[in-house]
């Protein structure tokens, strides 16, 4: 698998004109694990959900280049983007109370991929997912499979929507967010089973969130946004040892238990930050 | 957990069965008294307005309109309890047997028409809100606004002034051609449905031609509602983080709109459509009236001009029942289609 993004605009034509949100974002990656960290309203969702077009419906689209290996996303007709969109990528949204559908249970909603994308007979489909659910190491999978979205804790809806973006054994994964609505013990659980998933299927992961120690952890890159685009590109071991002030900034920022402080810092942003390098 | 489910269901049937007397009641109570506060005088109604003083208090007496008015109500609701709605002044019949003669139509009529609407109305505005902006939306949009604001006798009117009067593709008012009058036997007394029964393919083409115009008026009306609601719910459906997911998943748009996005919006639709219907069963009373249809509406209309209240109030008293008993039963329609409260 081999993603290729380069000079990437996104967006949105308003009543004040248009109003761009990803200004110029490239990189490439393979198999490997990449995090994009940012604020709200950096752009990087954005820039992860072009990958599967599945940017809102008014958003508009340029790129020199946007290719899915041999792949041309930008182009692509439905038929091609079906064969990407959960067979060849997944994508995993925040908050499993809205991104799971409330009206089928959690074992129809794992079998419709495998169904699509591999083609398995419903009674299959349905034993493959009740599998599918015991990979993301929930208890009882075959009970869990007969329950609805509304019937599980944020935790257990967070690993069927693994399990539901891993049934077409995709080669990336793009995780959104996808434990911040979640309890922190919670968290580390899922992260865990993302990584070892992905570690085991050889797959590549985009991590975005907006926590920098986590995705120093668990990544192997860090492209670091502000504003639209990206302000620097760093191996997440020297994440601690990046030059550009915003990072620096970020890094400072998160309250620290063992010595606290009476104000806690701001970021000084500066004008350059969001200007072309 | 079965137990607790089974206890929680009893619940809700037990809340539902109080809140349905409840409401019976008062709908009971409101029909009883605005029939004795009508500034309409039952006696004259009967006797004539030249009858003598004497003839009067007899008849008075007779209908039991000189007791107290609690008294009263208890007699009525005795009389309720066994079906007995009285005797219609006009029609010389008991209001509950000329109910089951004109009721029939109106369902006939009324069912027909919201067939139609949903067939219609789901679809156009499951793909105008697929496509929001476009010229199909935009037509829609028209369409369903000019159907829910032009009064239904201006668009009965119109229908029968360019489809009758100047085509000449469809018949006029009435149930059925003048020669197949009295010939269907009454079953359901629905005629289209009785003709069919019975054979009589004549008949039975004439009364399908027939309620082709009323259907299509009172279907445009509901149609409209309806296409409106169904485009406002999978417009909202279609932003939702679930329909995200099902497109990251891979799943066709088709299937998007139908299984993911309409999955959600049918609950709600299901109380929709039920309203609309009840509206249709209650609210044919002009379209009735245009095409001369002979159903509860045109009875409830020619009861009200004769000041007949005994059967003004029995019709009333009907489609109240329609209602409640169809609110009811979109209520357990939800409780089937919504895994969240059942």
């Amino acid at each position: 698998m081999q993603l290729e993004i380069e000079d990437l605009h996104i967006g949105f034509p308003g009543p004040r004109g248009f109003a761009p949100a990803v200004r110029g974002v490239s990189f490439a990656m393979g198999a490997e694990k990449l995090g994009i960290v940012g604020e709200s309203g950096s752009g990087k969702s954005l820039t992860a959900r072009a990958i599967l077009r599945l940017t809102p419906p008014n958003a508009v689209l340029r790129a020199k280049r946007l290719r899915f290996d041999d792949i041309d996303v930008l182009s692509a007709s439905p038929r091609a983007l079906g064969a990407i969109r959960g067979r060849r990528a997944g994508l995993i949204l925040q908050d499993p109370k809205f991104a799971l559908n409330p009206v089928m249970t959690a074992g129809e909603q794992v079998a419709e991929p495998l169904r699509l994308h591999k083609g398995l007979s419903r009674r299959a489909a349905r034993a493959a997912a009740v599998e599918m659910l015991a990979q993301v190491r929930i208890n009882d999978p075959a009970a869990v499979a007969h329950r609805y979205p509304h019937e599980l804790s944020g935790g257990m809806g967070q690993r069927v929507m693994i399990a539901m973006m891993l049934a077409g054994d995709p080669e990336l994964l793009i995780a959104d967010e996808a434990t911040s609505a979640l309890d922190a013990t919670v968290q580390a659980e899922i992260l865990r089973l993302i990584e070892d998933l992905v570690s085991r299927r050889g797959m590549g992961l985009i991590l975005i969130s907006h926590d920098l120690p986590l995705v120093s952890h668990f990544c192997d890159r860090v492209l670091v946004m502000y504003a639209g685009r990206v302000v620097e590109a760093v191996p997440a071991a020297e994440l601690r040892k990046s030059r550009h002030p915003y990072t620096q900034g970020l890094l400072l920022c998160p309250p620290s238990l063992m010595r606290p402080r009476a104000r806690l810092p701001v970021l000084a942003r500066q004008p350059d930050w969001a200007e072309v390098a | 957990m079965n137990g607790r489910r089974d206890a929680g269901r009893l619940r809700v049937l037990s809340t539902s069965a109080a809140s349905i007397s409840i409401t019976l009641f008062g709908l009971i109570l409101v029909t009883f008294l605005i029939g004795r506060v009508m500034p309409i005088d039952p006696v004259v109604a009967v006797a004539g307005d030249h009858a003598p003083p004497d003839v009067v208090a007899r008849i008075r007496s007779e209908l039991g309109l000189d007791r107290p008015l609690a008294v009263q109500f208890l007699i009525y609701l005795r009389h309720l309890a066994v079906g007995d709605l009285g005797r219609s002044v006009m029609t010389s019949h008991a209001v509950t047997a000329d109910i089951l003669q004109y009721f029939p139509p109106t369902f006939e009529l009324a069912t027909s028409a919201i067939i139609l609407a949903v067939l219609v109305g789901v679809p156009a505005g499951v793909l105008a809100a697929s496509r929001p902006g476009s010229r199909f939306d935009h037509l829609v949009r028209a369409v369903s606004l000019a159907g829910q604001s032009v009064p239904v006798f201006v668009l009965g009117l119109l229908f029968l002034l360019i489809l009758y009067v100047k085509l000449g593709w469809l018949p006029g008012s009435g149930q059925v051609g003048i020669t197949y009058e009295g010939v269907v036997p009454p079953i359901t007394r629905m005629l289209v449905v009785d003709a069919a029964l019975t054979g009589h393919w004549g008949a039975f083409w004439s009364a399908l031609s027939h309620l082709v115009q009323p259907a299509l008026v009172l279907a445009l009306f509901s149609l409209a509602y309806i296409t409106r609601m169904t485009r406002a719910f999978m417009f909202e459906a279609l932003g939702s983080e679930y329909v995200i997911t099902a497109r990251a998943k891979g799943v066709p748009e088709w299937l998007v709109l139908w299984r993911h996005a309409f999955g959600n919006v049918s609950v709600g639709l299901v109380t929709v459509i039920a309203l609309a219907y009840a509206s249709l069963l209650e609210g044919a009373v002009l379209t009735e009236t245009v095409f001369s249809w002979p159903g509860l509406g045109l009875y409830l209309t020619t009861s009200l001009l004769n000041a007949d209240m005994n059967a003004v109030l029995g019709a009333t008293m009907v489609i109240g029942c329609i209602y409640i008993g169809l609110n009811l039963l979109a209520d357990f329609a939800y409780r089937l289609l919504d895994p969240r409260v059942r």
